[in-house]
């Protein structure tokens, strides 16, 4: 605000005392005087709501994506389904080693220091983790996609293959190893966070991101094309376990300190996104319509990861929650 | 101490950091009158650059907050509330609480300097660590912007500085003067103080201090008096503690302040439980469908 700006503003509010006696708003809106009546000063925040920006929420839908991805990969590969394994593969390769990473850097107020978060390992610090856990994922996702393409289309032949074949293995599995935590990592990121919407529902946002990021995974692959009933059983396990946690969070409710999550636009994007992956999509997979529950899980997953950010936003910037929150 | 002039310990030289003596701020608002030549001096000695020119209309306080940009903040409370015994002037006879009790507030805010501190915990970068003399200090050359700071320091006070400011992009918080420190230096704020409200000096004298003024305080007619310094929280105490008159929430403290680790155990077992059941549950799909 500039300073003639301001200073419109306050003739505006001399104006406005003359003729009513009381001046409602910000910092004023006290019957005769500024001394606030609510707790807190000035409503000004108590903590710091996150700086985060659009990257961080798409980054927990791809990440998600990518990681469950792998471990689709590797049950996929177990089982013989050669062309799914392939697919999930170049999904976990794509949304993990090279979507995140570069939503990653973006969202930094540096991005050209992005490698310091490979200075340290600090495992006290789930920021420090999920930047080990991301590069560790690449580290085996993309020579494990390679190794299964070069086996899949028989470049090499006897000894190399079969060698070929091990190492596709090996990477996979550890892809999945580490793509099941890059996919609930992220909600320990966001739970152990000074952020009472977000701290209060620490144990909900793992299983929350981990089994939508399985569910998208599942839901990207039958949209690629493969209507296999592995893919459809996972599809119903997510949607059945997003019902259950919108229930949990529906009656989980702590009051003034969570109610970034039931109020506000944040509450809106958390209980459409929640409806849209969990109770909708299981009701579509239920009556056959596998493509729509497909679409009406992923968006459901991206909305609700936006609507996550949101509630960090909304309950960083209210004092009363977290005044409210130290009750629990 | 006030009245001990240049021997005070706001001005004397000192080799805390050769030493490794744990310090501290000890704030009090009794005795401060609200002159911001703590925001100044921080300021002008940090080369923190501005912070907007707003009216907020919040009393006399346009300031608002502690930030990246912020460093020291003085707070601007009015209460309807008695004052306590003047000790001098023209008060000195009564109370002061006529039908109209009434009384000002103002109080220096500042880094808290946490013992667990949660910005330091939460830094992936190893950009903020713990100086010789117990503060907490982001080296700006390290910091990568990630932002995760922002989020776990369980009183607000570190920040992302935004673009176009000079060094935008990175995290910046109070850095108890450490260069000042370095060189046997008082820090910017406490030195300049003309009622030594901020008071800086060695941890265990301040803190012994700080308990005698609030007895001070008490027989005076404050009260309400208490010393803000949660040491029974997983903060586990601070390094800049404050006395405060009245509740803590009026100042925007948190009242339990609690470092974001303590949560992290629930929620890994939280995502470990999830990882496993989600690949038995993806095993279990192949299997029964091959």
């Amino acid at each position: 605000m500039d300073a003639p700006a301001s200073e419109k503003r306050l003739e505006q509010l001399r104006e406005k005392a003359w003729q009513e006696g009381v001046v409602p708003g910000r910092g004023v809106d006290v019957i005769g005087g500024p001394i606030p009546r609510k707790p807190g000063y000035y409503g000004e925040p108590v903590v710091k709501p996150p700086v985060w920006t659009w990257e961080i929420p798409l980054y927990f839908f791809f990440g998600g994506i990518a990681g469950m991805s792998a471990v689709i990969a590797l049950a996929a590969v177990l089982f013989h389904h050669v062309d799914v394994a392939r697919a999930a593969m170049w999904l976990a390769a794509i949304a993990g080693a090279i979507l995140s990473p570069i939503l990653l850097i973006l969202d930094l107020g540096r991005p050209h220091l992005f490698l310091n978060m490979l200075r340290v390992f600090k495992h006290r610090s789930a920021m420090s983790m999920g930047a080990w856990i991301l590069t560790a994922f690449g580290a085996c996702a993309v020579p494990g996609l390679i190794a299964l393409e070069l086996h899949a289309h028989q470049i090499f032949a006897g000894t190399l293959d079969q060698l070929l074949s091990f190492a596709a293995g090996i990477f996979i599995f550890g892809a999945a190893i580490f793509g099941t935590l890059l996919a609930t990592y992220t909600g320990v990121l966001i739970g152990a966070t000074a952020i009472p919407a977000w701290f209060l529902h620490r144990t909900l946002l793992p299983i929350h991101f981990g089994t939508a990021g399985l569910g998208s995974a599942a839901a990207v692959l039958e949209l690629f094309g493969h209507r296999i009933s592995a893919l459809n059983f996972i599809g119903f396990y997510a949607a059945a376990v997003e019902t259950a946690l919108l229930i949990w969070l529906s009656v989980n409710k702590h009051g003034a300190a969570d109610r970034a999550i039931h109020e506000h636009s944040s509450g809106w994007l958390i209980r459409i996104g929640e409806v849209l992956n969990g109770p909708l999509a299981l009701i579509l997979r239920f009556f056959g319509l596998g493509s729509f529950a497909a679409i009406s899980f992923l968006i459901g997953a991206l909305v609700s990861r936006v609507g996550w950010i949101a509630v960090g936003k909304v309950s960083g910037s209210d004092p009363e929650s977290v005044f409210a929150a130290e009750r629990y | 101490m006030i009245g001990e002039g240049t021997h005070s310990t706001n001005q004397r030289r000192h080799n805390y950091v050769q030493e490794r003596v744990e310090v501290g701020f000890f704030t009090d608002p009794t005795v401060c009158i609200g002159c911001k030549a703590c925001e100044v001096a921080c300021k002008e000695w940090n080369e923190v650059p501005d912070d907007g020119f707003t009216w907020s209309g919040n009393s006399y306080d346009n300031t608002g907050h502690l930030g990246a940009s912020t460093w020291r903040h003085v707070l601007f409370l009015e209460q309807d509330r008695q004052k306590g015994n003047q000790l001098v002037g023209s008060h000195s006879l009564g109370s002061g609480d006529g039908e109209d009790p009434f009384r000002w507030v103002f109080l220096s805010d500042v880094c808290k300097h946490c013992e667990e501190a949660g910005c330091l915990e939460a830094c992936p970068t190893g950009s903020i660590v713990r100086t010789e003399v117990g503060s907490v200090l982001v080296q700006n050359d390290v910091c990568n912007g990630c932002g995760y700071c922002v989020v776990s320091c369980p009183f607000g006070v570190i920040d992302r500085r935004p673009e176009p400011l000079p060094n935008a992009g990175g995290a910046f918080k109070c850095t108890f003067c450490y260069d000042r420190q370095k060189s046997g230096l008082v820090p910017a704020c406490a030195k300049v103080c003309p009622t030594e409200s901020i008071v800086f000096g060695r941890l265990d004298d301040l803190r012994a201090r700080a308990s005698q003024r609030v007895q001070e305080l008490k027989q005076n007619g404050y009260d309400d008096a208490q010393l803000y310094d949660p040491q029974e929280t997983s903060v586990r105490g601070i390094h800049a503690f404050f006395l405060i008159l009245g509740e803590p929430e009026a100042y925007g403290l948190p009242p339990k302040p609690q470092v974001p680790t303590i949560y992290l155990k629930s929620a890994w077992t939280a995502a470990f439980a999830t990882a496993i059941a989600s690949i038995i549950a993806t095993l279990v799909a192949f299997a029964f469908s091959s």
